[in-house]
């Protein structure tokens, strides 16, 4: 958004020859989004290779100050913007989380390269969190590994873009002037592998399953997922042969109450093929219908 | 077994490293054998009598240095756990690689802290992530994982969450035209498993001892912190891993008496992205970018160390063909280039935190970036170069430098390559650094905030196996270019940059005349380049294979890295064809082994300089965590 003071001073609003030149009209919102956007203040704060190119945009040859993130604060409490500059591990993003938390809104979380998107490189990782969305709210996504900074800058204007996008008027714009106190995201435990407080039951259901024998996966010292689909394939496989009784063993051992965790996922996959099939059939009746016509 | 060619009277220190396997063969036959398995080197020691071995070794032998200190999980291939150790002498020469071997369930190797210390954090790594236990160790705790972390990660037959298959290339991920993604079959959709006994009412700790708990040198929390009435002379202040000067996610622990350190304990792991359980899946060419990633300042050295480890590999098959002297040029030319980015960025950000913010940096960005436009117009990309094959590169310099995602006010578009750096190299690398000195080296403040400060002793360096300008800042004259040379570097003339007080100071002047000295490699290799253009880059005038195949047997690759010696440990447990994936891929980190002295560097100073002590380590995370 620019603000052009020429246009500004066009207006239907009666205005005192005297005055004219002095005074500028603009909604609300626009005067409160132009103030945020052009002064961002990201935080001091870098986590791996992508922490370098933010310090090269920071640097004079990209210098991101002209666009109003020149100020970069060490502490969250004076920061407006996270940039995830790298690979979140397990036992960096409890820091992050408590990091995020401490900042004051309205905050904005950039995630800055492929691992912060979505684990990037190290994706498999056991000591690495697969995308910082996994426990903060993302706002922009900038891809490459690492982003030139020109990818970067091109993502800061992109949050800019998103400010402008706000209205003061619309209340989930602004969350942060309703009542009270926003709540905190709960802030991840380093137990045996990292536990995320918003799973606590589904972890203690999984383990439960597991301590009854259940298959579950998520739960070492079972079944790996990959050979529990194989097995479950193949099964798949001998039933439709319905000559192996072996299958139905083999089914009732890896399914024991006839539905995986991951059913659902499964089931949406499943959906998705028969909609896509539905569409196909659905051109091919038109194709013929079209040819017919003619 | 006869003894070759050991004359009696010889000094033991003096031998050759196969005079010394020989003469420990000789002496301690009935604990030390050769370690004959196909395309292995060294010894065996028996690991009960392992510390009086390394004693001689040490001691008698002079092999004073320990570079790398290992463990390799030989599952299904004789079933037991290896520690492997690199030991060289500081007066130069090869290794002498000795193994002691345990059985897995009950994995137990005595400590070698009390010869070498540099085997502190490296045995806490064999302890986290192989599950090694190390008698007489003092702190074997986690280092790079948590404690209280479930299982060691590095053991074969430990699977990670997203775990697929061993070995890449994976299995068709897109069945039937599905695609699939690892967090859909898991039910957390995240990248986390749980033990089924896993007991979530006692994870809620969050006292304030709770983010002490895997600290063990030296810092007594518990007795500081438990102290009753309002004592303030002892602290202890906790820094990182959020903190502006940490260079990354690092942390450190010290304890304060006013405003001196008592002791200090560098705590890592925060950036451990599993670079060598991902490594061990991968096929050997994968490697290569993940390597750019580990010192994400001077990917090229990182690139050439690796590919110098596996090419030392394929050399004992018989289809291998040695890079061309164009390829070595070329080599040597990039890595010499990163040293200078390297040694730009580590002076500009240690003078960040004692103080001169930002502005010195400025400077040095700037020659940096017109290196990352050379590095973009060759590799393709500015930081991630991923320039190195195995017996070549990516490819030739090209003629033109064009770089698509240059400023149109760029002044490094549509140049002649080798105008654009015989410029660089003549003209403005040498005027940066003489800008740099002039600015400064007899700068008042800078001398009185680094001389004598963070000083570590020539015995210390050597045997907390610090590498690099920490180590040649304390007088060891130990560059991996000159006493083990590898590439081209025996018929470069330069010297090897070496001050005697081992503080602050003298890191920084080391740090200046490797920039001087690499000006110098660089303007000898470009008549070397010049005389070879046209040649090909690849022995055979193609590219090497795509996937290729790697003979049974271990490698040790080390180059002069920026930071320090980096090393690169591959074992590949391939049958008669050889094998496409690396059995085990350890990374001698120098940045990582590089602060195990930090405790001691501290000691006696004020806070304000720990940060500077730091800087002028010179570590980055990607490489101290991996």
């Amino acid at each position: 958004m620019e603000v052009n003071l020429q246009e500004l001073n066009k207006t239907e609003f009666p205005v005192p020859a005297e005055l004219e030149n002095n005074i500028a009209i603009t909604s609300l919102s626009e005067l409160y989004n132009w103030g945020r956007r052009n002064s961002l203040w990201p935080m001091l704060f870098g986590l791996a290779c992508c922490a370098i190119e933010m310090i090269a945009t920071a640097a004079s040859r990209f210098d991101f100050s002209r666009f109003g993130f020149e100020v970069m604060r060490a502490t969250p409490r004076q920061a407006d913007l996270m940039i995830v500059s790298g690979t979140v591990t397990k036992k960096m993003v409890v820091p992050i989380v408590r990091l995020y938390n401490q900042m004051p809104e309205p905050k904005y979380v950039m995630a800055m390269g492929a691992c912060a998107s979505g684990g990037g490189p190290f994706k498999e990782g056991y000591n690495v969190v697969s995308g910082m969305d996994k426990y903060l709210p993302v706002d922009v996504y900038v891809p490459g590994c690492p982003p030139t900074p020109q990818a970067l800058l091109h993502g800061m204007i992109a949050l800019q873009r998103k400010i402008d996008g706000q209205s003061i008027a619309n209340g989930d714009d602004v969350p942060w002037y309703g009542v009270g106190t926003a709540e905190p995201t709960p802030v991840p435990v380093l137990g045996p592998d990292i536990i995320d407080p918003r799973q606590m039951d589904m972890i203690r259901r999984q383990a439960e399953a597991a301590a009854t024998d259940i298959a579950s996966i998520g739960i070492r010292e079972l079944p790996a997922a990959t050979q529990m689909v194989a097995a479950r394939v193949t099964a798949d496989a001998a039933a439709e042969s319905e000559t192996s009784p072996v299958s139905q063993d083999a089914l009732s051992f890896v399914l024991p109450t006839g539905a995986a965790p991951w059913a659902e996922a499964e089931d949406i996959r499943e959906k998705r093929k028969l909609r896509a099939l539905a569409r196909k059939a659905l051109r091919a009746t038109r194709r013929a219908a079209a040819a017919e016509e003619e | 077994m006869d003894n070759p060619g050991l004359a009696p009277e010889k000094r033991l220190d003096a031998t050759t490293v196969e005079e010394a396997i020989a003469y420990l063969r000789l002496e301690y036959a009935d604990v030390v054998s050769t370690d004959d398995r196909e395309g292995y080197q060294g010894l065996i020691v028996d690991s009960k009598r392992l510390v009086q071995i390394a004693r001689v070794i040490h001691d008698d032998l002079g092999f004073d240095y320990l570079s790398s200190a290992t463990a390799v999980d030989y599952l299904g291939a004789g079933d037991q756990m290896e520690m492997v150790y690199h030991a060289y002498r500081t007066s130069g020469g090869g290794a002498l690689v000795f193994k002691a071997q345990t059985d897995r369930e009950k994995a137990e190797i005595p400590s070698l802290t009390s010869i070498w210390r540099g085997a502190d954090f490296q045995e806490r790594e064999a302890w986290d992530l192989m599950g090694i236990r190390f008698p007489g160790h003092p702190n074997l705790k986690r280092i790079l994982m948590w404690e209280g972390f479930h299982g060691h990660p590095l053991r074969k037959d430990w699977r990670e969450a997203y775990y697929e298959e061993d070995q890449k290339p994976f299995d068709n991920r897109w069945p039937g035209g599905h695609v699939h993604r690892a967090e859909e079959k898991n039910v957390f959709g995240k990248n986390v498993t749980y033990p089924p006994d896993i007991d979530l009412g006692r994870l809620m700790d969050s006292s304030e001892t709770a983010v002490y708990q895997s600290l063990g040198l030296g810092v007594d929390v518990e007795r500081i912190m438990d102290k009753d009435g309002f004592e303030t002379n002892e602290l202890v202040v906790n820094m990182g891993p959020h903190h502006p000067s940490t260079h990354g996610v690092f942390r450190m622990v010290l304890t304060v008496d006013g405003e001196t350190v008592t002791s200090l304990e560098p705590v890592m792991g925060y950036l451990h992205r599993n670079h060598e359980k991902i490594g061990e899946r991968n096929t050997y060419l994968h490697n290569i970018p993940f390597t750019d990633r580990l010192d994400y300042i001077s990917s090229m050295g990182n690139n050439h160390g690796y590919v110098l480890a596996v090419e030392q590999l394929m050399s004992l098959g018989r289809k291998y063909n040695p890079p061309t002297y164009r390829c070595e040029a070329l080599r040597v030319l990039m890595v010499e280039l990163s040293r200078i980015v390297n040694h730009l960025w580590a002076i500009g950000f240690w003078l960040n935190d004692i103080g001169a913010f930002f502005t010195p940096v400025l400077y040095f960005v700037q020659e940096r970036e017109r290196i990352l436009d050379f590095f973009e117009a060759v590799a393709g990309s500015r930081m991630m170069c991923n320039y190195m094959r195995f017996g070549g590169l990516f490819g030739d310099l090209p003629e033109r430098l064009k770089s698509v995602s240059n400023l149109t006010n760029d002044r490094v578009r549509d140049y002649n390559t080798m105008q654009f750096l015989t410029e660089m190299i003549n003209e403005r690398i040498p005027r940066t650094i003489d800008d740099l000195e002039r600015l400064l080296t007899q700068n008042e403040i800078l001398i009185e905030r680094s001389v004598g400060v963070g000083v570590l002793s020539r015995e210390d360096a050597i045997n907390y196996s610090a590498a690099g300008p920490l180590l040649r800042g304390s007088g060891v004259d130990y560059d991996i270019r000159r006493a083990d040379p590898y590439s081209i570097y025996p018929e470069l003339d330069f010297d090897v940059a070496v001050e005697a007080e081992g503080d602050m100071y003298a890191r920084y002047r080391v740090r200046v005349t490797e920039l001087r000295e690499s000006v110098r490699i660089l303007k000898q290799i470009l008549p070397r380049l010049e005389a070879t253009a046209g040649e090909s880059i690849w022995a055979d005038g193609k590219p090497g294979a795509y996937a290729p195949r790697v003979p049974h047997g271990e490698a040790y690759g080390r180059v002069e890295n920026g930071k320090g010696e980096l090393g690169y440990y591959v074992v590949s447990a391939g049958g008669r064809g050889g094998s496409s994936n690396p059995w085990r891929y350890h990374v001698r980190a120098p940045s990582f082994i590089n602060l195990t002295p930090m405790g001691i560097m501290s000691r006696g100073y004020k806070v304000a300089d720990i940060v500077g002590i730091l800087g002028s380590i010179d570590i980055v995370l990607g490489e101290t965590d991996r």
